[in-house]
């Protein structure tokens, strides 16, 4: 058994327009470990798709199972990185890791769960941002401070909802870099599901590479692998076979969903440009 | 420079025009004191503020003391019932649909109109007086904690439900900062309403305080009194309203 097996997930929204049919029928299954990216335009349902996993939102039919239980709610050895930080403004930046801390480790003391924050932020590089209010920092430091909350709860499973997507692309690409280096650096092996649109990232941070096909209502592509040795830097996959293959694989599996149901859903502009120049000229 | 020297000199002559409306208006008016006789006959009061001559016949600064003092506690009283039912009511959509229709029907309610039955209740003017202060101010607190409550974003009750925070950990870490500039607008515009009150009250129950002395002197025939009352109230308030804004100010930089 699979450590999360997702299976018929089907979601729909109901307004004054009437019912949306977001997604049906979603199912995937992902190893302990694995980073899995899913890939898609915006608005084919990607974050409803994240709720869903990470318990944010109850799915109409369907369910995720994630090491043998079923979940309901949000997992408690689950985290979720949000693409707009979702920091408490009013709470400084130890603070804001704290509070995740002492919620997932009461049994832990005072001075333990202060340490294991401040160490966790350290880890991050904002040792010496420790006291400061996310208005203070900038986007791709609130973001840190995001990915510090998650990882200092020692989660089994990481939720990323377009985490990189509100940053520039230098800090977008520092970012990456320091995230594919505590994923691998965490000998818990922390399970990643993570939602971009952006292809490159996807071939950079993932395993596997599962496109999402838009709807309404939404399904799941075949995954494709990225067999990449470790660590991957986005210089280096411009001209690797591998990687232009796997982006090969993945846009065509996104544009052909996108010429027969969407001609004017938006792709990220790397996709765009992956289609136009397959290999070189990638200087993001 | 210029515009610093305008910003001082333009107020002063709307204050210079209302003087001398005020003066045409006494002309016109017999029993209207002129600003030349209200002066006259208040200066005791404003260059003696603390002196204490009598129950009514005091300094001004003492007399709006006794009312401030009368104010701060209902007001208090006021907001103390007021925000935990602001919280309630904004976490909880029945409790709103609930209560929605009486406290719209509440809150028209004149001061007037509560102080007698505050008589009844507590049969002594002070807490009479209290009590309407308290029930009249506390609307903007309720209200405005509510909005405050349902204006939380949603990104800060996903930040609770992925933390997993308990309740109470929810409400004093996430509710309370995320609403605290409203309820701040809250407890501006209910101190405001407290001192509209506080005039009404005391004529009614003839307690010592600026309204008291107003009514005293209204009987008495002295009617520049009057007017040194009138003006006091409005400066007070004008002064009340700039600290709370200046408080409210400061939280909203959080």
């Amino acid at each position: 058994m699979a450590f999360i097996e997702i299976e018929g997930l089907s979601k729909s929204f109901h307004g004054s327009a009437g019912t949306r049919h977001v997604l049906r029928h979603v199912s995937l299954t992902i190893e302990r470990g694995e980073f899995v990216s899913i890939v898609g335009a915006m608005g084919s349902g990607k974050s409803t798709l994240l709720n869903l996993l990470s318990g944010l939102t109850e799915p109409d039919t369907g369910t995720v199972t994630v090491g043998g239980t079923v979940t309901r709610g949000v997992r408690s050895d689950a985290a979720v990185v949000f693409q707009n930080y979702s920091l408490l403004p009013w709470f400084t930046a130890l603070e804001n890791v704290r509070l995740a801390v002492e919620a997932a480790c009461p049994q832990l003391s005072k001075e333990d769960q202060r340490a294991r924050a401040t160490r966790t932020l350290e880890r991050v590089g904002l040792g010496n941002a420790l006291h400061k209010r996310p208005r203070q920092l900038s986007g791709g430091m609130r973001q840190r401070v995001a990915i510090a909350r998650a990882f200092a709860t020692m989660p089994d499973v990481l939720f990323l909802d377009e985490p990189f997507g509100a940053l520039d692309a230098l800090t977008r690409e520092t970012l990456q870099q320091e995230l594919a280096r505590l994923c691998r650096d965490d000998d818990r092996q922390v399970t990643t599901v993570m939602i971009t649109n952006s292809v490159e990232e996807a071939i950079l941070l993932s395993d596997r590479i599962v496109p999402m096909i838009p709807g309404p209502p939404a399904t799941l592509g075949t995954p494709i692998p990225v067999e990449l040795p470790r660590p991957r830097s986005l210089a280096q996959l411009a001209h690797d076979e591998q990687a232009t293959l796997a982006r090969a694989h993945v846009v065509a599996a996104l544009t052909a969903a996108l010429g027969r149901k969407r001609p004017n859903a938006m792709l990220h502009s790397d996709a765009a440009s992956a289609v136009l120049r397959p290999v070189a000229e990638d200087t993001r | 420079m210029t515009r610093r020297l305008l910003n001082l000199v333009l107020p002063l002559c709307g204050v210079a025009l209302a003087v001398i409306a005020w003066w045409a208006a006494s002309r016109a008016v017999g029993d209207l004191p002129s600003p030349a006789r209200t002066w006259e006959e208040s200066k005791l009061y404003i260059l003696e503020p603390l002196a204490k001559r009598g129950e009514m016949d005091q300094g001004i600064v003492l007399l709006a003391f006794y009312s401030l003092l009368r104010v701060a506690r209902g007001f208090l009283l006021g907001i103390l019932i007021a925000t935990p039912i602001g919280f309630l009511l904004g976490v909880s959509s029945t409790l709103t649909r609930m209560f929605d229709p009486i406290m719209q029907v509440l809150r028209p309610i004149s001061p007037l109109a509560w102080l007698p039955l505050g008589l009844v209740i507590f049969q002594k003017s002070e807490p009479a007086a209290l009590f309407a202060i308290a029930v009249c101010s506390m609307w903007p607190t309720v209200i405005n904690t509510m909005m405050g409550v349902r204006a939380i974003p949603q990104d800060y009750w996903n930040v609770a439900k992925v933390l997993r925070l308990s309740r109470f950990t929810t409400f004093t870490k996430i509710i309370v900062p995320a609403t605290l500039p409203y309820m701040f607008t809250g407890y501006r515009l209910s101190l405001g309403i407290a001192w509209l009150v506080i005039v009404a009250s005391e004529m009614l129950t003839g307690t010592p305080g600026v309204g008291g002395f107003l009514w005293q002197e209204y009987n008495s025939l002295v009617y520049a009194h009057i007017l040194l009352a009138i003006i006091t109230i409005g400066v007070v308030g004008f002064a009340l309203d700039r600290l709370m804004g200046m408080a409210e100010a400061r939280l909203r930089t959080v």
